[in-house]
């Protein structure tokens, strides 16, 4: 997931994740059980992700001191 | 991006946030028990509930359930009958001193569908959910606070969309979700400020647009009495309000008639704002969750019970019943309502982060805050 950045490459991961996230808030709209399923997945997707960052970061910040 | 572009941009961001920030700060703190409300509700207010439908049986007459208001509430008229979407089987009544008075001051009793039995009366006022949502809406200024905290709304807009151009700038040598711990506390907040404004985006603006125009609401329901109601009523919108109104159940029962796959939600009475002066409309709304914000008009005639008029709602009303779920996040269930309340407090943080930058950048302006927290392209001699 954590790609060095290329300036070309600095917005590829967060359109994905921002069309991920977006489609994702329609899809409960559109119906109950697995759509309400996929759109907590995909609307989830950024909570994950920085939880994924926080839980990366938080031991490394302990180490250094 | 020149470095003069990316300068404007930055100076977008810092403004646009300035101005904005304080109010959203209170949006988000008082919309986060908003996502709750009906759990709060619950806990903290005492409510009757109905008793459980008998499978087959009918619902009870609208038109005793109507006497019995009159019953019980004296020289009172009723503006509006609805059917809670939340509890099934629960009637609201709204009931004021005139047809023509400020819904705002409405009275509620609830009465059980099935049974056509009195339920309770709930008291909104002073209740904590109200409080929230009042500030939330209109910090208490009726529509100049609700346009108010509109343009509040199109000022956070405006610092996302810069944000996210001058999120380019500043990750030149970052890679996404990179945090730099072992750098002062202004580089790792400022880190944590991009990568947490990048990554949740989608749901800010989608959000923060379907809030503004719910600011807009009682213009553009005002839009709609003024276009497709009055052509809807026809010759009939200029008739007085009848002394005697035609039955409510038959006018209900004819209006379902015609929209065997709908159900009723509203029924707006002769001479209230959504209503013509001399006739019923009844909001009909679908049954999947999209569908069930979506209303259907069907106009009634007060005096004599015939139908007079049926369409769909105009994209501008649509827009709106549709940006209202997409605001509340009330439609996919406890588990999204809990996402809901995670991104929140998320925005939160982004909106303190970035404050606390602003004022770290103010107190040391050539200290190595902005030495190391900016982009290259903020450092370049003007």
């Amino acid at each position: 997931m954590l790609t060095k950045a290329s300036p070309r490459k600095i917005y590829t991961l967060p359109t994905i994740i921002a069309v991920v996230s977006g489609v994702g808030l329609i899809f409960a709209l559109l119906g109950d059980g697995i759509w309400d399923a996929v759109s907590w997945l995909a609307v989830g997707l950024p909570l994950g992700i920085a939880a994924l960052v926080w839980w990366r970061s938080t031991p490394r910040r302990q180490n250094m001191r | 991006m020149t470095n003069s572009a990316s300068r404007k941009w930055a100076w977008v961001h810092k403004w646009s946030s300035l101005v904005s920030t304080i109010f959203l700060l209170m949006l988000c703190v008082t919309g986060l028990p908003l996502i709750f409300h009906h759990e709060i509700d619950d806990l903290l207010h005492e409510t009757a509930h109905p008793s459980q439908a008998v499978p087959g049986a009918r619902p009870a007459n609208l038109d005793s359930i109507l006497e019995e208001v009159h019953h019980r509430y004296p020289g009172k008229v009723v503006q509006f009958v609805s059917w809670d979407q939340d509890e099934p089987g629960v009637l609201y009544l709204s009931i004021n001193d005139s047809v023509a008075a400020d819904p705002l001051t409405n009275k509620f009793a609830r009465f059980d569908a099935n049974t056509g039995a009195f339920l309770d009366e709930p008291e909104f006022s002073g209740r904590f959910t109200t409080i929230m949502y009042r500030l939330h809406t209109d910090m208490y200024a009726g529509l100049p606070g609700k346009l108010f905290l509109g343009l509040m709304g199109l000022f956070f807009v405006a610092a996302i969309v810069s944000g996210i151009v001058i999120y380019g700038p500043f990750m030149r040598k970052l890679s996404f979700g990179e945090i730099r711990q072992n750098r002062a506390r202004p580089v790792r907040w400022l880190d944590w400020h991009n990568f947490l404004g990048i990554v949740v985006v989608a749901w800010t603006l989608v959000v923060g647009a379907t809030g503004i125009l719910n600011t807009w609401a009682d213009l553009v329901i005002k839009v709609w009495q003024y276009t497709q109601l009055t052509e809807m009523l026809g010759a009939g919108k200029d008739k007085p309000v009848p002394t005697k109104l035609a039955s409510l159940e038959n006018a209900v029962k004819l209006a379902r008639e015609k929209l065997p796959d709908m159900e009723p939600q509203t029924v707006a009475f002769p001479g209230t704002v959504f209503a013509g002066p001399a006739h019923y409309v009844i909001f009909f709304r679908g049954s999947t969750p999209l569908t069930s914000r979506l209303l259907k008009p069907v106009v009634i005639d007060g005096e004599t019970g015939a139908f007079t008029d049926m369409r769909d709602l105009p994209w501008f009303v649509t827009t709106l019943l549709v940006s209202k779920p997409l605001h509340f996040g009330d439609y996919g269930g406890m588990t999204l309502k809990i996402i809901w309340a995670l991104l929140d407090l998320v925005t939160i943080v982004i909106l303190i982060t970035g404050l606390y930058l602003w004022i770290a950048r103010r107190r040391a302006p050539t200290d190595q805050v902005s030495e190391h927290a900016l982009p290259p392209v903020e450092r370049s001699p003007a």
